[in-house]
């Protein structure tokens, strides 16, 4: 894996430039439209270096076409997206790491392959890459699957595998999109359970796609709450404890609740 | 085991109602026909047996054309599906001439290949290659095109080159339609490698059925058609095969 240091770089690579030192992402007045139709309407949103940030919106609002383009999948009609620094698209995306919707592992690859493929096209040879990736398989609960198809992992597994491969990667960014939405209650709650001591072991900048307004608050530092298409930002909360170690007394916490109330109504009210 | 028990119960069953029918000269009866036009399945397979030298050097003939005409169209059927794949231009451009190289009657370009390019094995490469060139592209283009632009999205934010892109994800998504294909074009072949025979050849099972039609040798005319499917046959087999080995997550 890659050692980076991501925030420390960015300061080092940013001397005088506008926002906060440690700003990883940065948009301004970002604007998109696939031909007539509106998607995005003026989005400006900073996001500091190790700090998780949510985008909730309703379906079909956008919020996966944002995170498209922070990641340097496409490029924004109108407005600026830096991510450290790099505002090509081609920065950006050597800088994130998108985790789409689906799992998408490779079937043809056995979870081992499917975790380290991020640093077979870093160039890395098989031997290397799978010894690197194998090594975290006990740390994501899947030792004893390296050798297993995707068709043999259960569904959290499946989602554990994706998320080794995007953090492999060794970007400073994560961008996923609704990572544990195919998952069910239980599984989705134990996940977000992993994640959060995941992020708290080795923190990164995550932009969580969801429309899913309790892991987002759970999940992340700050919320961003999109209205409708064209999504622009209705609210900004903040978490009243970001991925806390007891996850059930966290969400019945009374600040919790009232910032979930707080969202779902800047949901409501922005869906209209 | 059980599931050739079925086919072979019903083959076997066909045959004794063939052998019935042709023993008893019920169907010469009923078409009005001298009995040795209609032979059965046991006169077959002595024709079968006392040709066997003379079938097997014609067999063996047309086996080359068909395996040599299977490969060519594999080898530019592969190669043009994934350059249209990868110049949008080129397929737009070069997709409507595939589809009208399947239109192409081959009783009639093939005389005039035998015309180009003399009795030999050229002409019958190339008329079997031309009808297996169309379902191998296809399924192949398909393929490639069925592969799942999120898994594209994917692989380009884990930092894969087009190569990789390629080789990692559009290559084994295009396999199995690849082998789709291929069955439909290694069942084919056997027919077209006839057709090209009979517009000219000296050699050749398609050649031999011909010449068996002056002579009325039904019996051993049946005999080259047995070889026929049974190359096809074999054919299909070996590409299941070789699918179930290289296609194993499926």
């Amino acid at each position: 894996m890659k050692a980076e240091s991501p925030g420390s770089q960015v300061v080092a690579a940013s001397p005088g430039r506008g926002g906060t030192p440690a700003e990883e992402i940065a948009l301004r007045e970002v604007r998109h439209a696939f031909g007539d139709l509106q998607t995005i309407d003026r989005i400006d949103l900073a996001v500091e270096a190790h700090q998780v940030i949510g985008l909730v919106g309703p379906s079909g609002c956008g919020k996966s076409t944002l995170l498209e383009l922070i990641c340097g999948l496409r490029d924004p009609g109108a407005g600026s997206i830096e991510v450290g620094c790099q505002a090509a698209a081609e920065g950006r995306l050597a800088r994130c790491a998108f985790m789409p919707q689906r799992d998408l592992l490779l079937p043809w690859y056995p979870a081992i392959d499917n975790a380290a493929l991020a640093l077979r096209n870093q160039g890395l040879r098989r031997k290397p890459a799978r010894a690197a990736a194998g090594a975290l398989f006990e740390r994501f609960g899947l030792t004893g699957f390296e050798q297993a198809r995707p068709a043999e992992l259960s569904g959290g597994m499946r989602q554990r595998v994706a998320f080794l491969r995007t953090l492999i990667a060794g970007k400073p960014v994560l961008a996923l999109d609704e990572p544990f939405a195919s998952l069910d209650a239980i599984t989705r709650a134990e996940m977000q359970e992993w994640l959060a001591a995941a992020l708290r072991t080795d923190p990164r900048t995550v932009v969580l796609v969801t429309h899913d307004v309790e892991e987002a608050l759970y999940l992340c530092d700050r919320v961003a709450v999109l209205s409708a298409r064209p999504a622009r930002i209705v609210a900004e909360l903040s978490a009243p404890a970001p991925r806390a170690e007891d996850r059930d007394a966290a969400v019945t916490d009374p600040a919790f609740v009232a910032a979930r109330e707080e969202a779902l109504r800047a949901l409501r009210e922005g869906s209209r | 085991m059980r599931r050739w028990l079925a086919p072979a119960a019903l083959l076997a069953l066909l045959f004794a109602l063939w052998q019935l029918a042709a023993e008893t000269e019920a169907i010469a009866d009923l078409l009005d026909l001298e009995p040795f036009l209609v032979p059965s399945p046991t006169e077959i397979a002595t024709a079968l047996w006392e040709n066997r030298d003379l079938l097997a050097d014609n067999a063996w003939v047309t086996l080359r054309e068909i395996v040599l005409g299977i490969l060519f169209a594999f080898l530019v059927g592969v190669g043009s599906a994934v350059l249209m794949h990868r110049w949008q231009v080129l397929r737009d451009a070069a997709y409507p001439l595939v589809v009208a190289s399947q239109t192409i009657p081959i009783v009639v370009i093939a005389p005039i290949l035998v015309v180009w390019f003399g009795y030999g094995i050229v002409p019958k490469v190339v008329i079997v290659a031309l009808v297996c060139f169309f379902p191998i592209t296809v399924n192949a283009l398909d393929g490639l095109r069925s592969v799942d632009p999120a898994a594209i999205k994917l692989m380009r934010s884990l930092d894969a080159s087009r190569r990789q892109r390629f080789w990692r994800v559009e290559a084994p998504t295009a396999l199995p339609h690849l082998f789709t294909g291929l069955k439909i074009a290694v069942v084919i072949a056997p027919i077209g490698a006839v057709f090209a025979e009979w517009a000219g050849a000296d050699a050749g099972l398609g050649r031999l059925i011909q010449s068996d039609l002056a002579y009325f040798e039904v019996a051993r005319q049946f005999a080259s058609v047995a070889i026929l499917s049974a190359i096809a046959l074999i054919l299909i087999g070996l590409t299941v095969l070789v699918e179930r080995r290289v296609v194993r997550w499926r």
